[in-house]
């Protein structure tokens, strides 16, 4: 019996998949979209149209700004009334592209049947130069670059593709829906992947809350199976739910029972994890033309006037998604874009939702509101919750006292912010808070000192 | 709504609280305290009713007047200082020693160090450690067990203090065993003469295995202390049995298994890694052993918990937990 | 008595005999491993203020001495807590010239208290303008006020800092602000800026650093800088610049005439110590009716000007 989950800390919340019945459904088109220029990891990238310019579904608007940047197309088709900032959703300005929604043209080239193309280019550089046109971000949070992850750095090799189904995060069920209604899309895509590196063994990896999802694509991969070539290096693996397996290291401690190092990928543990709708996006991508301009965001929370699973374009104001799904009720006091662990609290409705949006929760006051802080008591609950096996306790003390050599020592930087300490502490005590911002400036601290040597 | 809350994530929060924490271990104590008043009678609910009061009262007027800050008895904390300095006490106690046993443990031990959390030493220990050393007459003579329907007043040493005194007047253990006529049942059961929480072991380790079974403690200090007393008696005993007790002895007897049970165990005084706790819990095993044998005290748990307590800051520095890709 | 008396001189002997043994050790010890120290190092620290607040850019008092003694000149080296008073006494020390410089204060730039600033949201993390500014823009409709956490009171050595209940808004005792610049650096808005007191602790700046357009600044706060350059306009000195939608005074240009103060549409131009509080109107009639003469003479210049073209003509 292999391992099935991950080895140290871990919390264990409701799950509440509240919205796991609710079929994805796509929404009408808002009236304008507001695509941000700063939705993935790394450079910003460069706009390429002007105000006036006519675009069409799927053509690119703005170009990489740089190495680990991404394609940035539109995702409706009309006028490009201006070019340049919005406020996101936390209320910061973002550099963006608005355009007013005309019709819904798509440019040439693109496949929108649902007809299922199993067929796996031999060239796998093809096949990577195609997810990057496509604009294919990580679509798990990060929103890194996928061609970025998937070019491995000479000399490393990639042992096993990890697709990651877990969607360890309460409440989010787009993952899983796009697993039970995409399921074939997600196993040619996760082929295709593997392609690209060289087709390792590929374990699509899914959370036990989940008996329905594992059994559909189990069924899939089976069927594909004599196709051959990557089809047959591919594996459903059922994990234990705990939280936060869904985190890039936990997930490659639980499937492949290693570590990757402080300060290490995952490259160099022999790993690429992939999300289960990255996957989805690669296939749209690559067998169908389709650039990334649309994703599957989950509306949900107790007090939510319906749950549902949206198929949102790019861009779209979050208060046009939330209104697709019922509008937002009066008792709720906070709305998260993703999950309630890592997501963030939005302040401003009027943002557009980016690629990387899962989900957003809607939370009452009697939820969400934090209780007051109390005196540390020792319990030691945080450091047992900890995934990363650190001290919390400790490091929210010496965060206070701006001691930066030694958080470094007590390994602030390997933190993951999965918010297990925070979500754990009996007292209260907003140990994230002040970590994370220590976290950030000990980064900073390692990194000019790398530079300098 | 109209204004949106906005916090750093995560949005939820466990339903885990220091409050909560604090009435598991309340409701684990009160097998041991039920026992007690059922052995010992109205005088165990009046050590009791003095302590608990004199504790939650003492933090409130300290909170208040004192450090002049909001209230901190809701998180019950007071109380479970008050009920382990009850169960800490013979009940004989009279109830102004009970008030300054408690005034030490909060006022002392507890508030000036900072409240809840600061404090270095176990403040029920303390408290019960500051009596023993100021009013030995009324700590050492215990009443045997007597009972709410029972009416055989029998006062006496403790198991531990009649074998220190008998070794000391040149007898074996096993002829004072044997004069005692005490057994392990009712070492177990009902006991044999002790303060008011070792009226049975029983009813300690049931408390002992809620709080594991809730989580509330990890049960390794508790298994540790309960190890190391196991062991290093049988390698004494087994050397010359006419000096040292026995294990099962030991284990039974002398406030060992409250101690280790819900006094080693408390959050603030023990250490924040396991492999700390096991230390510390090994340290308090084998000072309680060398002060029963050696010692000039009978019994010798609530030094060795003191004692390890001021080691805590040591061992949360020399023990981590293990941390995820660092070898 | 006898054996008693030689307990007695024993004692003492033997005592004596380690105490000089264990001077002798000390004695090597100290001169084996002494470090050769310039002892006017010592001298300035001596001199210092002793409040190791960092503010020179040292990591304290004794660290400033040692760079001050090593340095050519007193250019590099500032002591902004003790100011030129300690300044004299090191350069006298050193020997060196003094480089006299403005005493400085800080200056909460900022004026969106809570009536001027409504909230939008509520906010709910920990309270620290560093977690507060890294989550979002801030829980008014300005995302380049004040966050209110009151970063800077903690920052702040020398207890010149304070939350002004009523605002929101840091308020500095400048009889204590010794000018370390702690609280610059500490703020994540960089609200706060050093400026020279001026004469008598008089001072005119932009208490504002929004520069956002003026529309939509004007919704998020009443007493924000619009940038409409009003103030640029007024300054006969030269010493107001808009850029970026925000103005800015220029101390070292600043005459202090407060005609911008008077001038600005939201009163985002403070003026501090003044001894008269400003009559805006009198300052705005006294500006018009030099604008008008102005224009006048523009107007019979430009006339003389068409008149000699004509006659050349």
């Amino acid at each position: 019996m292999a391992r099935r989950t991950f080895s140290i800390g871990g919390i264990h919340p409701d799950d509440a998949k509240l919205s796991r019945n609710a079929a994805i459904e796509a929404i009408p088109l808002p009236s304008a979209v507001y695509i941000s220029l700063a939705q993935h990891i790394g450079a910003p990238a460069k706009a390429v149209v002007a105000p006036g310019d006519k675009v069409k579904a799927g053509q690119v608007i703005a170009e990489p700004g740089g190495f680990v940047s991404a394609f940035i197309h539109s995702s409706v088709s009309g006028t490009v009334k201006s070019v340049g900032v919005c406020k996101d959703l936390s209320g910061k300005a973002a550099p963006c592209v608005e355009i007013t929604v005309e019709g819904d043209e798509w440019v040439e080239g693109v496949d929108l049947t649902p007809d299922l193309v199993t067929d796996i280019p031999a060239d796998g550089k093809a096949i990577l130069e195609k997810i990057r046109l496509g604009g294919v971000v990580g679509l798990g949070g990060a929103t890194f670059p996928t061609h970025v992850k998937l070019s491995p750095p000479p000399g490393k090799t990639c042992e096993m593709l990890i697709i990651n189904g877990c969607e360890c995060e309460p409440y989010l069920t787009s993952d899983e829906r796009t697993m039970l209604e995409k399921g074939e899309q997600v196993v040619v895509g996760t082929a295709l992947l593997s392609h690209v590196l060289g087709d390792p063994h590929a374990v699509i990896a899914v959370e036990d809350n989940k008996p329905e999802a594992i059994a559909h694509l189990r069924g899939i991969v089976e069927r594909l199976r004599p196709l051959g070539g990557p089809y047959a290096g591919i594996e459903v693996r059922s994990l234990m739910k705990k939280y936060p397996e869904g985190g890039e290291k936990q997930l490659i401690d639980a499937v492949m029972g290693r570590q990757v190092k402080s300060g290490q990928l995952p490259i160099d543990a022999g790993a690429v994890v992939q999300n289960i709708c990255t996957a989805l996006a690669v296939y749209e991508a690559v067998q169908k033309n389709k650039p990334l301009v649309e994703n599957s965001v989950t509306v949900t929370g107790k007090g939510a006037a319906r749950q549902a699973n949206l198929l949102v374009r790019v861009g779209t104001p979050l208060r046009h998604v939330i209104d697709c799904a019922g509008g937002l009720p009066d008792s709720i006091a906070k709305v998260v874009s993703g999950g309630p662990m890592m997501g963030k609290a939005v302040v401003n409705l009027d943002a557009p939702t980016l690629k990387g949006t899962g989900g957003l929760l809607l939370l009452t006051e009697a939820e969400t509101r934090r209780g007051a802080e109390g005196s540390c008591i020792r319990c030691g609950k945080c450091a047992d919750a900890c995934p990363m096996g650190l001290e919390p306790f400790l490091l929210n003390r010496l965060a206070r006292a701006d001691r930066n050599d030694e958080l470094e020592a007590a390994s602030v930087q390997d933190c993951i912010q999965c918010g297990c300490c925070l979500y754990t502490c009996p007292a209260n005590i907003p140990l994230l808070d002040i970590i994370a911002v220590a976290k950030a400036r000990v980064l900073g601290i390692i990194k000019a000192r790398a530079a300098a040597k | 709504m109209d204004k949106l809350i906005v916090s750093p994530s995560p949005h939820l929060h466990s339903s885990c609280s220091t409050k909560g924490l604090m009435r598991d271990v309340l409701i684990a104590l009160a097998p041991a305290v039920a026992v007690s008043i059922v052995f010992y009678g109205w005088r165990a609910l009046l050590v009791l009713g003095v302590s608990v009061a004199s504790c939650v009262l003492l933090e409130y007027l300290i909170v208040k007047y004192l450090l002049r800050k909001s209230t901190t008895v809701g998180d019950l904390s007071a109380a479970v200082t008050g009920v382990l300095l009850a169960l800490n006490l013979p009940v004989t106690t009279p109830w102004w020693v009970v008030f300054l046993g408690a005034l030490f443990a909060v006022g002392v031990a507890k508030m000036t160090f900072g409240g809840l959390g600061q404090n270095v030493f176990n403040p029920a220990i303390a408290g019960r450690v500051f009596l023993l050393i100021s009013f030995p007459s009324y700590m050492t003579h215990w009443e045997a067990p007597q009972g709410l329907f029972g009416v055989d007043a029998v006062s006496g040493a403790t198991p531990l203090g009649a074998i220190k005194e008998g070794l000391m007047q040149g007898a074996s253990v096993p002829d004072l065993m044997a004069q005692h006529g005490w057994t392990y049942g009712q070492m177990l059961f009902s006991n044999i003469g002790g303060s008011a929480g070792e009226a049975c072991a029983i009813a300690i380790l049931l408390g002992f295995l809620y709080l594991v079974v809730r989580r509330v403690i990890k049960p390794w200090i508790t298994l540790s202390i309960l190890a190391t007393v196991a062991l290093v008696s049988l390698l004494f005993w087994g050397i010359d049995p006419a000096r040292f007790t026995d294990p099962l002895f030991n284990l039974l007897t002398g406030g060992l298994l409250l101690g280790a049970c819900f006094m080693a165990t408390d959050y603030v005084t023990s250490p924040m890694s396991t492999a700390g706790g096991v230390v510390y819990g090994i340290g308090i095993g084998f000072i309680t052993l060398m002060i029963r044998y050696f010692g000039s005290y009978p019994e010798g748990m609530s030094f060795a918990i003191l004692i390890m307590n001021a080691a805590v800051p040591l061992l949360n520095i020399w023990f981590h937990q293990k941390k995820f890709g660092r070898a | 008595m006898i054996a008693s008396v030689n307990t007695l001189v024993w004692t003492v002997v033997i005592i004596t005999g380690i105490g000089l043994l264990l001077a002798l050790a000390l004695f090597l010890v100290a001169r084996r491993f002494r470090v050769e120290e310039d002892p006017r190092i010592d001298d300035v620290e001596h001199v210092m203020p002793g409040a190791n607040c960092g503010g020179c850019g040292f990591a304290g008092c004794r660290a400033f001495a040692q760079a001050a003694v090593a340095a050519e000149n007193l250019d590099s080296v500032y002591c902004p807590v003790g100011g030129n008073d300690v300044m004299k006494q090191v350069a006298a020390i050193l020997g060196h010239e003094v480089v006299e410089k403005a005493p400085m204060v800080a200056v909460v730039r900022c004026n969106g208290s809570c009536t001027a600033r409504p909230k939008t949201s509520v906010y709910d993390g920990l309270k620290s303008c560093r977690v507060k500014s890294n989550l979002y823009a801030g829980d008014t409709g300005c995302a380049y006020g004040c966050l209110g956490c009151g970063d800077c009171v903690a920052a702040c050595r020398f207890g010149a800092l304070s939350l002004d209940p009523e605002t929101g808004l840091p308020v500095v005792d400048e009889n204590k602000c010794t000018a370390c610049g702690a609280c610059v650096k500490t703020c994540p808005k960089g609200l706060i800026e050093l400026r020279p007191k001026g004469p008598r602790g008089m001072r005119q700046f932009v208490s504002c650093r929004n520069r956002d357009k003026g529309p939509s600044v004007k919704k998020a706060c009443a007493s924000a800088c619009i940038g409409c350059g009003i103030c640029q306009k007024t300054c006969r000195h030269g010493a107001v610049t808009v850029t970026d939608n925000l103005a800015y005074i220029d101390p070292a240009l600043c005459k202090l005439c407060r005609e911008c103060e008077a001038m600005c549409p939201t009163g985002a131009i403070h003026g501090v110590n003044f001894p008269k509080p400003l009559d805006k109107e009198a300052v705005k009639a006294r500006i018009q009716e030099r604008q008008r003469k102005e224009r006048e003479a523009a107007a019979a210049a430009a006339a003389a000007a068409a008149d000699n073209e004509k006659k050349e003509a």
